[in-house]
């Protein structure tokens, strides 16, 4: 019997395609994101909006708090470690955490390396701005792989231009004889041999869902189009007005993206969603999709 | 086609001779069971809908959370529809067979043990067409989600390599149902006439043998089946 192999770790992302994966804080919150039917929640210390307005260092969350929502659902539960801080993913795996998500959204502990994620017999979740970004956390050994865009904005500019860019990335790689693979390996930074497995599989070679900055139901109608296998909520459902209806209607838009008429139906009534941010007003610097390479 | 996810929800029937049977593509490991079947020479149909279920033989429920599959087959109107194609209760001679991997064993049991805290014992929507109790996430969190060799004796002597992730067990089964497979004490293949209810995923592995098993099954169980 062989456990984390890279079969069950890439496995378990197969299994929450077409699903919405949602922020909370709380066991609550928890319960909310469950019966609203995601897929998954992700435990957090605070949503990104609020990560963003509070300042300083955002860590791990308090292993209690991601123990007590692991007693609360039944569905997975997802945890974010700092980049690089691989301490920090030991304890969520031993925690029992069912995916670690190494994310820019905390601030990085280590600005050279990522985690060297095949130690792991837990599988791991990468962010990712284009297909060179994505296919080098691959072979850090992360298992998933979600767009970044701009977390705790509200602000779905960015995760579509990330997704955008990973696609048409692959398409190249697709017109692209095998010889100019190497040029593409050099110029992207993206490792030969997983350019050569998205060539001849003619996708990312695990499941990519799309994160940063979804508020609305059309937000994630609009990510699943472009082609996400799924999506990460964050901030959107509770900092807005009716998290239960929101968090209910973004997964009815994500199973039925491709019918107007239901997305009509179930975008309405649902109060505010939560405010926006316009991308330029935030300094380069403090841009959380800048984090890692 | 770039998405694994749109992928499996195209409607590509591919000609052929192989029987009509559908993927249940709400959520969840579609694409692979759609592939799978394709390559044991099945014609395949992403069921989204009652109206898809229109002249099928067969109906896989893939993996993915139990919980989710449940409420939205409930919520397109799938849910009693396939539960009376399956039991022939409709007007034509009814007879669906059904394979249910992970989520869709535990949505073919009878009894579930382990559902969500909030929700009424017994009230998570299910077609519990199966005399089986299947307890949830059984074998623990995804760290003790594991693969394996196991003994199917149903399926060859070879053994088949079984990918559980954060599978169910079947703890208790009725008479009539045929025990297929154990992994050590705990029971992770059982049939019941025409429905087949697997706690592994056959559909991740390339081993082609449970599907074309199953395809052989839907042929001589269905009367709908017409060659």
């Amino acid at each position: 019997m062989d456990q984390g192999t890279l079969t069950v770790k890439r496995g378990l992302a197969e299994m929450l395609k077409g699903g919405v994966i949602m922020d909370v804080t709380t066991p609550e919150q928890a319960v909310i994101a469950e019966r609203a039917g995601a897929v998954a929640v992700m435990a957090l210390e605070r949503v990104p909006a609020d990560i963003r307005s509070a300042g300083g260092v955002a860590r791990m969350a308090d292993p209690v708090i991601i123990r007590r929502i692991m007693e609360a659902v039944t569905i997975p539960v997802m945890a974010k470690a700092r980049i690089g801080h691989f301490m920090e993913a030991r304890i969520l795996e031993e925690l029992g955490a069912d995916y670690i998500d190494e994310s820019e959204v905390l601030t990085p502990a280590d600005e050279q390396y990522h985690i060297n994620k095949h130690e792991f017999a837990v599988p791991f979740v990468c962010g990712a701005r284009n297909l060179g970004e994505a296919l080098r956390r691959i072979a850090e050994g992360a298992a998933m792989v979600r767009t970044k865009g701009e977390p705790g904005t509200g602000n779905v500019v960015e995760a579509v231009r990330h997704l955008r860019a990973v696609n048409s990335e692959i398409r190249r790689v697709l017109a692209a004889g095998e010889e100019e693979l190497t040029s593409l390996a050099k110029e992207w930074g993206a490792p030969y041999e997983l350019l050569l497995l998205v060539k001849r599989e003619g996708r990312l070679p695990v499941v990519n869902f799309s994160a940063g900055g979804i508020a609305t139901p059309a937000d994630a109608a609009l990510m699943m189009q472009l082609g996400a296998d799924g999506i990460f909520i964050g901030s959107g459902v509770f900092k807005s007005a009716n998290p239960e209806a929101r968090a209910r209607a973004v997964v009815l838009a994500t199973t039925n993206y491709n019918d107007p008429k239901v997305l009509a139906e179930v975008s309405g009534g649902l109060g505010e969603a939560m405010p926006g941010l316009e991308i330029g007003s935030i300094a380069p610097g403090a841009r959380m999709q800048e984090r890692g390479w | 086609m770039i998405s694994r996810w749109a992928e499996g929800l195209t409607s590509e029937e591919a000609t052929g001779t192989g029987p009509l049977v559908g993927v249940v593509a709400l959520q969840g490991a579609c694409l692979e069971h759609v592939r799978a079947l394709r390559a044991c020479g099945a014609r395949v149909r992403p069921v989204r809908r009652p109206s898809d279920l229109e002249g099928l033989v067969g109906l896989v429920i893939p993996g993915g959370e139990s919980t989710v599959i449940g409420r939205l087959m409930g919520e397109t109107g799938l849910l009693g529809p396939v539960k009376e194609a399956a039991t022939g209760r409709t007007g034509g001679a009814g007879g669906l067979a059904i394979l249910g991997t992970c989520a869709g064993l535990v949505l073919l049991a009878k009894e579930i043990a382990g559902e969500p805290s909030w929700i009424v014992p017994g009230s998570q929507p299910r077609l519990g067409l199966m005399d089986i109790q299947a307890n949830r996430n059984a074998f623990g969190r995804q760290r003790e989600s594991f693969e394996a060799d196991l003994s199917v004796p149903a399926l060859g002597e070879e053994p088949v390599r079984a990918v559980f992730i954060r599978a169910p067990f079947i703890e208790g089964a009725g008479e009539g149902v045929e025990k297929l497979a154990w992994f050590g004490d705990k029971l992770v293949l059982a049939r019941q006439g025409r429905f087949l209810a697997c706690a592994f995923h056959p559909e991740l592995t390339g081993d082609l043998r449970l599907h074309k098993w199953w395809l052989g099954l839907v042929e001589t169980m269905s009367p709908n089946y017409e060659r």
